[in-house]
């Protein structure tokens, strides 16, 4: 077991862990996280994505031992305390960009990472960005059109 | 997942001496491919070395003559450093091109190159452009590094702190992807320097290699055409669910034709 400390979603934490335990477990198990999700568990699917020190993350292939003095972020921390949704939930609501809604917690925090980095992204690049995430029911259409959407929102507020 | 114990080395000296004082023991860089191997029990370390503390390991340098790489640069870092950009704008495409963007943000350039996937990108980009790999003891060129499948001239315990490539090649790199796995089913990189025209294939075959017929006509002639009438032998290539052995065959020439495309229009 190892002694590590993270910021998640704001709250100071401090945890011992065993060295092969992975990040996902840490917040699904540990922190009782659940909204990542652990789709393929092998790196293809997204539905683990979380933000790791201002980068988006696959936390199902991290080790919780690696993230140790991090700031992470989980689908959790991403709406504002009073209950107001993030520009991009907001939009993926609006847009209907998820059906059964599996998938949707990693492309969200997919989807604010890519805006992020790339304020003025295109829908072409938009759909290139999300390639590491999954959905098996959307047929993806309006995912791409949620995230281009807020993207536009996003940096109308950043204003 | 075996149990293991993570220890976590702050210089590349100290990794070297960790490495050898435990047996079984791995280094892991971005862990992109070594924690789904563990997951798989394709790995079974009993000790990982973690080098993500070392400093020494981090960074991009660019001198007059050459850009060196800290084994410990992810592939995002590569393909968002307007320095790379400027000097070397390959790199930047193909690193902003492997995996997708969340494995971009851990996976290394050392940890790809360690691991010598044969459908990898970097070991395409270090033998065509003619990189060296400096360990803790030594530097290797890239001819004498990519031995054979998922095996290198690295020795046990040794450590990759950087990698330099030279400066003043026009180059590309064209692949064909796996639509599922991303990886490259076939890659070419092009690089063409005053006199010398190299290109090496990834995805193809076991290892990466030149394809040097290809490299003589392209001395003579660089255009897509002279590329396009250079057929490339399917034997020894690889042939799986994916693709057969003639299929790569004929993108190993559809690739490198682009790429010679692509370079060109550099000039």
């Amino acid at each position: 077991m190892t002694s590590i400390s993270m910021t998640v979603n704001g709250r100071k934490i401090q945890a011992n862990v065993a060295d092969n335990q992975l990040l996902v477990e840490f917040l699904r198990e540990d922190l009782g996280l659940t909204g990542t999700h652990v789709g393929c568990d092998t790196s293809q699917c997204g539905a683990c994505t979380v933000e790791v020190n201002g980068n988006a993350v696959k936390s199902c292939t991290c080790f919780a031992v690696r993230a140790d003095g991090a700031t992470v972020t989980t689908i959790e921390g991403v709406a504002s305390p009073d209950g107001t949704l993030h520009p991009m939930q907001e939009a993926f609501r609006e847009h209907h960009g998820l059906q059964c809604g599996y998938c949707t917690p990693g492309m969200i925090m997919s989807a604010i990472d890519l805006v992020k980095h790339c304020p003025d992204v295109s829908e072409a690049e938009v759909r290139e960005a999300m390639e590491g995430n999954l959905c098996r029911c959307t047929g993806y259409q309006n995912i791409v059109n949620a995230v281009f959407a807020a993207a536009v929102t996003m940096k109308g507020m950043a204003k | 997942m075996n149990g293991f114990q993570m220890l976590r080395a702050s210089t590349v000296a100290e990794a070297v001496s960790m490495m050898q004082a435990n047996e079984d023991a791995q280094l892991i860089a971005g862990g992109q491919t070594l924690i789904p191997s563990i997951k798989h029990g394709l790995a079974r370390p009993a000790v990982l070395v973690d080098l993500a503390k070392v400093e020494a390991m981090r960074g991009i340098n660019i001198g007059p003559k050459e850009i060196t790489f800290g084994a410990m640069t992810t592939h995002a870092e590569v393909a968002a450093s307007a320095d790379v950009r400027r000097v070397m704008p390959v790199l930047s495409d193909l690193a902003g091109n492997i995996g997708d963007r969340m494995v971009r943000n851990m996976g290394t350039m050392g940890g790809s190159v360690a691991n010598n996937d044969p459908a990898a990108d970097y070991p395409a980009a270090l033998l065509g452009l003619g990189a060296d790999i400096q360990t803790d003891r030594r530097k290797i060129p890239a001819a004498e590094f990519f031995v054979d499948m998922f095996s290198t001239a690295l020795e046990p315990g040794e450590v990759i702190a950087a990698i330099t490539f030279p400066l003043g090649a026009t180059a590309a790199y064209e692949k064909f992807r796996n639509p599922a796995s991303r990886y490259a089913m076939v890659g070419a990189f092009v690089a063409r320097t005053a006199g010398e025209v190299r290109v090496a294939i990834t995805g193809a075959a076991g290892v990466v290699f030149r394809f040097t017929e290809m490299e003589e006509v392209l001395r003579k002639s660089f255009t897509a055409e002279s590329a396009d009438g250079v057929v490339m032998s399917s034997d020894g290539l690889n042939g799986d669910m994916h693709a057969s052995a003639a299929y790569r065959a004929k993108l190993v020439t559809v690739m490198t034709s682009r790429a010679v495309t692509a370079a060109a229009r550099l000039q």
